[in-house]
């Protein structure tokens, strides 16, 4: 009885008296002690709602993001090893899939949309590329034999001119997953408006706007619950397919000057992360290759980011729900190649998963790419391992830019004039 | 009493097996409906047919003992599809391109896509369009 008046009037003291401040050290405590709170960005939106902010951010450590789909700007760093003689591989294969040899002796990249040796790609169109560089990355994550022919010119010290072998990801010294643009914060919407139906790397595309895709896990999505980078920048511990992985760097094509809505989240493609982690410690359900009829081949990820509940601010940017996200719908047929500014509209994620939206009177189908199922595991999964006390939160050591916008590309003659 | 009944088959047989006219036999023989789905029958190879047949219960029986005694394996509540549950990451693209919902996700919360054999009309669009490689022809 005792106890349970101080406990209530403790609790009672810090709703009153404690201005909701944590650190990155009173929340890791927490998570070692096993005595942390910790929601999904999914259930964190009901809880915030029943209990009010500021209960809500006194009671809650940490909140988990997650997101499952293709991202292209994916690969990794392999090391061989040495063989006997020795060896300065100059062009590798991984399962007749190139591999990037410009660095040292037995070290590649080995990139997702890398077609195999010999695909026709288009040239019977549309292509399947039924596999690429995100296949072999699937291999090798789920400890299968993957085939290595590499050449050489031979060297003094390094005279073995080629050699053929296989491989699991147990005999690599090294498998260092390195991606430098996963996560995007948000994204286009495609549908084609031409009369023929286009391929993309959302998909097939009917003709009429007959249907569109998406490609975002909207509301339990990272950046999208962190609109402006208060948690998540360099050096920020991610969970990238089951392992235990960081931020390295702002992702390629970071363009956080854009529109955003009233709650600061972006109605386009805005933010996104480069992303390091050890494929040894990798779950293969996470990490897939993926074909794109007439696209391209890629790489299907699973990645969940943890959210520390610092103060009630950043709670509030985490209880964002799919009515209140916005992605532009783009024509993929003229706008998007011809690299134009034009919208068709503005879709919330309310809508476009409500499976048929209405765009101009018509109705249109509507399907996702990214998988809100897995996102949801990835969250749940990474609920756990924090509440266990398995998964630390870490500090940023640079935020990401918030104000940062992206160059065009403009063809010219030698020497500046266009 | 005559009790109608649905089923789906998947049949396949040998290159001799098929010199016979199958379907016409099923019609006449067993006086069923016969709804051919998709058929690969090549002069000396192995054949396939996935075929939906409709008829006197009784009479569905005894068809499918007929077929099977003329070396017709017969592979009953099966499509000539396959979705690989392991293989599906749930994305909910072949969504759009499912004709008869075959292809559908139940639980509007989760999303899981789940596949219900009974609808498939065997069009393969999912298989043209599964970016994970989910879906399979049997044949």
């Amino acid at each position: 009885m005792h106890k349970y008046t101080t406990n209530s009037l403790e609790i009672k003291n810090a709703i009153q008296y404690c201005d909701f401040m944590k650190t990155y050290e009173e929340i890791n405590n927490k998570i070692e002690s096993g005595s942390a709170v910790v929601l999904t960005a999914d259930e964190v939106i009901d809880y915030v709602d029943k209990k009010g902010l500021d209960e809500a951010a006194n009671e809650i450590d940490v909140v988990t993001t997650a997101t499952f789909g293709p991202m292209c700007s994916s690969g990794c760093f392999l090391n061989f090893g040495h063989s006997k003689p020795k060896m300065r591989m100059t062009e590798v294969w991984l399962d007749d899939v190139m591999a990037y040899a410009g660095i040292a002796a037995v070290d590649v990249y080995l990139g997702a949309t890398q077609l195999r040796y010999n695909d026709p790609a288009n040239m019977n169109y549309p292509g399947d590329f039924l596999f690429g560089g995100g296949h072999v990355i699937e291999k090798l994550v789920a400890g299968k034999e993957v085939q290595l022919f590499a050449l050489s010119y031979g060297t003094d010290e390094y005279p073995l001119k080629e050699l053929r072998t296989y491989i699991t990801i147990d005999d690599l010294n090294q498998a260092i997953m390195t991606n430098p643009r996963n996560c995007y914060q948000n994204y286009n919407v495609a549908i084609n408006c031409s009369e023929k139906p286009i391929y993309t790397y959302l998909g097939k595309l009917k003709p009429n706007m007959k249907n569109l895709t998406y490609c975002s896990a909207g509301q339990l999505s990272p950046l999208l619950n962190d609109p402006y980078y208060k948690t998540i920048g360099v050096g920020s511990s991610v969970w990238l397919a089951g392992a235990h992985g960081h931020v390295y760097s702002e992702g390629t094509q970071h363009a956080s000057a854009c529109e955003r809505t009233e709650n600061g989240v972006p109605s386009e493609g805005a933010g996104t992360l480069a992303l390091t982690g050890n494929m040894k410690e990798m779950d293969p359900e996470f990490v897939r290759g993926v074909s794109f009829k007439g696209y391209g081949a890629s790489l299907a990820l699973g990645v969940g980011i943890p959210i520390p509940i610092l103060n009630k601010e950043i709670l509030k940017y985490c209880t964002v729900k799919n009515s209140e996200i916005y992605a532009s719908v783009i024509d993929y047929s003229s706008t998007y190649p011809a690299r134009e500014g034009d919208i068709v509209c503005k879709l919330s994620y309310e809508q476009l998963r409500s499976e048929e939206v209405e765009i101009n009177g018509k109705k249109v189908k509507s399907t996702s790419l990214s998988s809100y199922s897995k996102a949801l595991k990835i969250a749940e999964l990474l609920k756990d391992e924090i509440k266990k006390g398995d998964f630390a939160l870490s500090k940023p050591y640079k935020m990401l830019p918030v104000n940062q916008g992206m160059q065009p590309l403009n063809i010219k003659k030698q020497g500046g004039a266009k | 009493m005559s009790n109608t009944i649905s089923k789906k088959v998947l049949l396949s047989f040998s290159g001799i097996a098929s010199d016979k006219p199958i379907v016409s036999e099923l019609i006449r023989k067993y006086n069923l409906e016969i709804n051919i789905y998709r058929a690969k029958i090549g002069n000396n190879e192995e054949g396939h047919m996935a075929i939906g047949v409709t008829g006197d219960e009784k009479l569905v029986n005894e068809s499918l003992k007929y077929l099977k005694s003329s070396n017709v394996e017969v592979k009953e509540t099966e499509t000539g599809l396959i979705w690989d549950e392991e293989k599906c990451a749930s994305c909910g693209n072949c969504l759009t391109h499912c004709p008869t919902k075959a292809l559908h996700i139940t639980d509007s919360h989760s999303r899981r896509v789940e596949f219900d054999g009974s609808k498939c009309i065997e069009c393969l669009s999912c298989i043209r369009n599964c970016p994970f490689g989910a879906c399979k022809s049997f044949f």
